[in-house]
């Protein structure tokens, strides 16, 4: 009986692009940076990959099966890709158990008790980044030096990273960064990625690629990581200008740290980033500004992770505001 | 040391005194005047602030009991008699006095009576899809089961049954406050009197398509076959636009009307299962022969 | 190359699917029975003015307008009323109509049936109103509205300065303006005269998305010559064919919230209403019959006919083959906007710009998910809305809210529900929430 004609309110065809073909593209455009970083850290740096992902969508699956009893949003890609941003966000050979601490809080406390997905206020990964960096300051910046014992699960060579290092060397009095800055590797290196660092710090040509990769496939837009790594060059341009001496030039400020990687992929993330162009350009230049201000001011090298956290704390604020102009209003 | 926590205990101390004269002169001098007695009603009231009454929220309701002068058009179908009645005492004001009332779901068109003919693929909200279109049935008048109701309720009074793809009243829970009757987009809810025992008889139909359209569409629907009007005593029963209407003023709950109903369109909750008169033989009556020969 | 002229805010790329563009308009052999709703047009239902078994010609009025804001109906073919009764049309519920059955096709006297291009006009500005409300014609873009209103300017508001023509026809699969436009150029032409001299301006535009070249080509050797009217061709983005985007483009005006084009100083007329106009002022011929494509991948011969008024879809899709067997959806206009019907029986209507097939592998949306808070939705909207906003204070009924951030500026186009990569229904709670909105401010006008 009956036709059964479908009925339902139009539009009557949507769009190819799903929220988890988004999610997976943004694994992909990861792929090349984290295969050289296998390449370059070896075991320490796909044990920590493999653990940080398995760890993130198994709490997920854990959690919402049994303590909070909802359908299961593994498939969505999620957690995958929470655990992936994590792993890059560590050093390799970071100790297992931590890391398992780290998707504990990445998925159970930044994602899934805000609501789940599409609820949370910060970026997951980035909690349990600065989460584990605040527990575990020794073993967080116990970075493997590049190309050294590739094959050893642990206790790898370790060596700081340029940052770090030029941080350090900048407290003593009288130092001129230039000559600092001949003992670090050169800038060919720093862009491929053949230095010390995060799994998900050290190939800035890489990660760049990546993201243009997502905005091509109009998975992000270039409001964001245009603003940050603008902001970033142009803060860091005027003091290289005022003291080239205290300060390093914006090129080195663009390539290392985890600014590449934060800008299109952390400061990117859909739920956690404003919701419109005008919101988006002010977020990314409170990101750049904030990240120079902890990079030269701050007690720690690098701060795109307290950036990008401090300013997801604005968004609701900066929505509220700064919203697009209405037709004929 | 101990100046430190003297000078420390001191200056916290001083701070607080400061700050609570200040508050309580600002208190006192911006106060706004409130008649004690809206707080006093507003305790009695049942404080679900549900709109029942027609105000929006228990307190607005207050300030109307108290400041008018003329209560008897207010009633709070949560709190009910007993409750208005306090108020009454309370305030020194008459009171309207309403029966109890329940929501009645007038269709009948389980899945298995009223069978699909389209498939709903939009929103899952009733008023989404009455906007749509008429329903995914045969029916444009029955139920679309996607529980805008249920939602609605906020005395746990409905729920969907999973089955039927109706809704049901919880008749313990429900307050009458009228919600589900708004929400419903095809106006399926009716509050009808509550009798001991949740008795009620009703016409579980509002299609007013002709019989055979209304037939093929749905086997429990109303024909306006006219069996139900002919047959009540008290001619409680109305037919309009091709469907028949129990007016609860007139109806005795006598129960001549369900039995004719030839869709058994009338539904009637609440008695007691009918009887079944058995047939009883006649029983063998011996012949006085019989009796004397055994 | 210039940069092609495009309303600036939202708006995105659909796949176009003009499966018909090559198909010439047909035209069909008459139904056994026309079934005519009294209320094909925004405002009020026409009040039908024949019984049972009167017998009734080809043009004559069966329903006369009921109001300000109401239109004539015409009996699109010769034969006898049976039925006056109510029938499911493309609004999803029965409402009245008025079935005949078809017997000949004899037109009334005063129409003229030559098809030799009439290209003087001789009558009057009233005279032109006139003509336009009695051949009963509305909006045939799809939005229906009674056409001779938009010509009466009131006397304290702006006198219009630009007559615009919406050949734009931005919905994916329809091509019946499209076809118009390639067929019946002196017609569309003399039409947009008619309407200039009925408004009194001098100067008008006909928007064409770029897609139609052919046309574009076609227009523009016609108006080569003729003072004040240009072709205006525009990229291909949907929804070019708004008629708040068209202004846009075209003359850079943004027409105000809760006003009318009138404001900016513009009346959009769509191009098959401007024929229609054209065939009342110069030929007397009521509003009949239109253009309708019939299209659907699951179609052998995606194809454009001539329709009169009453014809059930079923009998359109016998012209083509007959239906598929994997159909889905049946939609009533084009994929973006149009509405899913329940069955065949529906008949064509002033406002069916086309029939629409899906098959049933594409019937059926996503399952939804939670909002990912992308701003893809408010990257789109042509007006500036936030739909994931809107369809949250809908959902929670905040309808005071709702009206504070604009939800009746929502043109209703489904760019939104479209690029939703968690398949979210935003337009299906967005248009509860402007029915809620409606509701409460229509409670308050009473209220005062």
């Amino acid at each position: 009986m009956g036709n059964n004609i479908i009925v339902s309110g139009s539009p009557h065809v949507q769009t190819e692009q799903t929220t988890k073909s988004m999610m997976y593209h943004v694994v992909i455009a990861l792929m090349p940076a984290l295969l050289l970083s296998f390449y370059v850290f070896g075991l320490g740096a796909i044990i920590v990959s493999i653990v940080s992902i398995v760890f993130c969508i198994g709490f997920e699956y854990l959690i919402q099966k049994f303590i909070l009893k909802v359908p299961t949003t593994i498939s969505d890609g999620s957690a995958l890709l929470t655990g992936v941003l994590l792993a890059l966000n560590l050093p390799a050979g970071f100790p297992v158990w931590m890391i398992i601490i780290g998707a504990l809080v990445a998925i159970g406390v930044a994602k899934l008790s805000f609501g789940g997905l599409g609820n949370n206020i910060f970026n997951p990964a980035l909690v349990a980044r600065v989460f584990l960096l605040i527990s575990f300051p020794v073993q967080m910046t116990k970075w493997p030096e590049a190309f050294a014992d590739r094959m050893k699960l642990a206790d790898a060579t370790t060596g700081a990273t340029p940052l770090g290092f030029l941080k350090e060397a900048l407290r003593g009095e009288g130092t001129d960064i230039r000559e600092l800055m001949k003992s670090l590797p050169d800038y060919t290196d720093m862009l491929i990625g053949f230095i010390g660092g995060s799994i998900g710090e050290i190939s800035a040509v890489l990660l760049l690629l990546g993201g243009m990769y997502l905005i091509w496939k109009k998975v992000i837009t270039w409001h964001i990581p245009m603003s940050v790594l603008l902001s970033v060059a142009a803060f860091s341009g005027i003091m290289w200008l005022v003291d080239p001496s205290q300060y390093a030039d914006p090129l080195f400020h663009l390539i290392t740290g985890g600014l590449m990687l934060g800008a299109f992929y952390m400061a990117t993330d859909l739920v956690t980033s404003p919701m419109s162009p005008k919101g988006q350009i002010l977020f990314g230049i409170g990101i750049g500004l904030l990240t120079m201000l902890i990079r030269y001011f701050g007690a720690y090298p690098e701060g795109v992770s307290f950036a990008i956290l401090i300013m997801n704390a604005f968004v609701p604020l900066i929505d509220r505001f700064l919203k697009v102009k209405k037709f004929g209003v | 040391m101990t100046d430190a926590i003297l000078y420390t205990v001191g200056s916290l101390s001083g701070l607080g005194l400061v700050s609570a004269f200040v508050l309580f002169v600002v208190a006192s001098k911006f106060k706004v005047y409130e008649n004690p007695k809206i707080g006093q009603v507003e305790e009695m009231l049942p404080n679900s602030n549900c709109g029942g009454c027609g105000l929006p929220g228990c307190r607005p309701f207050a300030e109307a009991l108290v400041e008018r002068e003329d209560i008897s058009d207010l009633f709070c179908p949560v709190g009910g008699n007993d409750v208005m009645k306090s108020i009454s005492t309370f305030l020194g004001k008459d009171v309207a006095e309403k029966d109890p009332m329940v929501a009645v779901l007038r269709c009948n068109g389980t899945c298995e009576a009223r069978p699909k003919v389209n498939s709903y693929d939009g929103a899952k909200s009733c008023k989404i899809s009455a906007m749509t279109f008429a329903g995914d049935t045969g029916c444009d008048f029955g139920c679309d089961g996607h529980g805008d109701c249920v939602a609605v309720c906020d005395f746990d009074a409905l729920y969907m049954d999973p089955v039927t793809h109706l809704p049901v009243v919880i008749t313990d829970n429900c307050t009458a406050c009228n919600a589900c009757v708004l929400e419903c987009p095809k106006n399926l809810f009716e509050l009808r009197p509550k009798k001991k025992k949740d008795l009620k008889i009703y016409v579980a139909c509002m299609n007013e398509d002709k019989a055979g359209i209304a037939r093929k569409a749905c086997s429990h629907a109303c024909i306006a076959c006219n069996k139900c009007v002919d047959v009540c005593p008290k001619d409680a029963i109305t037919i309009e636009n091709n469907v028949a209407y129990i007016h609860a003023d007139l109806c005795t709950l006598c129960r001549k009307c369900a039995p004719v109903c030839p869709t058994n369109a009338i539904i009637e909750t609440g008695f007691p299962p009918k009887k079944e008169k058995t047939e009883v033989a006649p029983a063998k009556v011996s012949t006085i022969e019989e009796l004397k020969l055994n | 190359m210039t940069m092609l002229k495009t309303f600036p805010k939202g708006g995105l790329h659909v796949p176009d699917n003009k499966l018909s563009e090559k198909e010439a308009i047909q035209s069909i052999n008459l139904p056994k029975t026309v079934q005519i709703p009294i209320a094909q047009h925004i405002g009020a239902p026409a009040k039908i003015i024949v019984e049972r078994n009167d017998k009734v010609k080809t043009g004559q009025v069966i329903a006369k307008s009921s109001g300000f804001i109401s239109a004539n109906i015409h009996s699109p073919v010769t034969g006898t009323v049976t039925k006056i009764d109510t029938f499911l049309d493309s609004s999803g519920y029965k409402n009245p109509m008025v079935s005949i059955r078809v017997e000949e096709d004899n037109w009334i006297e005063e129409v003229d049936l030559s098809t030799e291009v009439n290209s003087e006009i001789t009558v009057s500005k009233e005279e032109i109103l006139q003509k336009i409300q009695n051949a009963g014609i509305v909006g045939l873009g799809g939005a229906t509205f009674p056409s001779h209103i938009k010509l009466m300017v009131p006397e304290h508001a702006k006198a219009p300065e630009i007559l615009l023509i919406n050949g734009v026809e931005c919905e994916p699969y329809l091509t019946a303006d499209h076809r118009l436009m390639l067929e019946k150029p002196d017609e569309i032409i003399i039409g947009v005269q008619i309407l200039m001299k009925a408004l009194g301006v001098s100067r008008a535009a006909i928007g064409i998305e770029n897609n139609k070249k052919d046309a574009i080509k076609i227009l523009s050797e016609r108006v080569k010559n003729i003072k004040g009217i240009e072709i205006v061709p525009l990229k291909v983005k949907y929804p070019q064919g708004g008629e708040k985007q068209l202004i846009k483009a075209i003359i850079k005006k943004e027409v105000p919230a809760g006003k009318l084009p009138l404001e900016v100083g513009a009346v959009v007329y769509n191009v098959g209403t401007t024929f229609a106009v054209y065939e009342a002022v110069q030929k007397n011929k009521p509003l009949i019959e239109r253009v309708v494509t019939v299209t659907g991948k699951s179609l052998v011969k995606p194809s454009n006919f001539w329709v009169r008024i009453g014809t059930p879809i079923e009998h359109l899709l016998q012209a083509v083959g007959g239906v598929p067997e994997n159909t889905g959806k049946i939609i009533n206009g084009g994929p973006m906007m149009g509405k899913a019907l329940k069955d065949y029986s529906v008949p064509v209507t002033k406002g069916t710009s086309g029939i629409l097939l899906i098959p049933k592998e594409k019937s059926n949306r996503r399952p939804m998910q939670p909002c990912v808070r992308c701003a893809k939705c408010v990257d789109v909207c042509p007006m500036g809305l936030e739909p994931f906003l809107l369809m949250a204070l809908s959902d929670k009924k905040l309808v005071e809210r709702s009206k504070d951030d604009n939800i009746l500026s929502c043109i209703e186009c489904g760019s939104c529900s479209y690029i939703c990569p968690s398949s979210r229904p935003l337009l299906d709670y967005i248009r509860l929430g402007k029915a809620d909105v409606n509701k409460f401010l229509k409670s308050q006008k009473d209220g005062k």
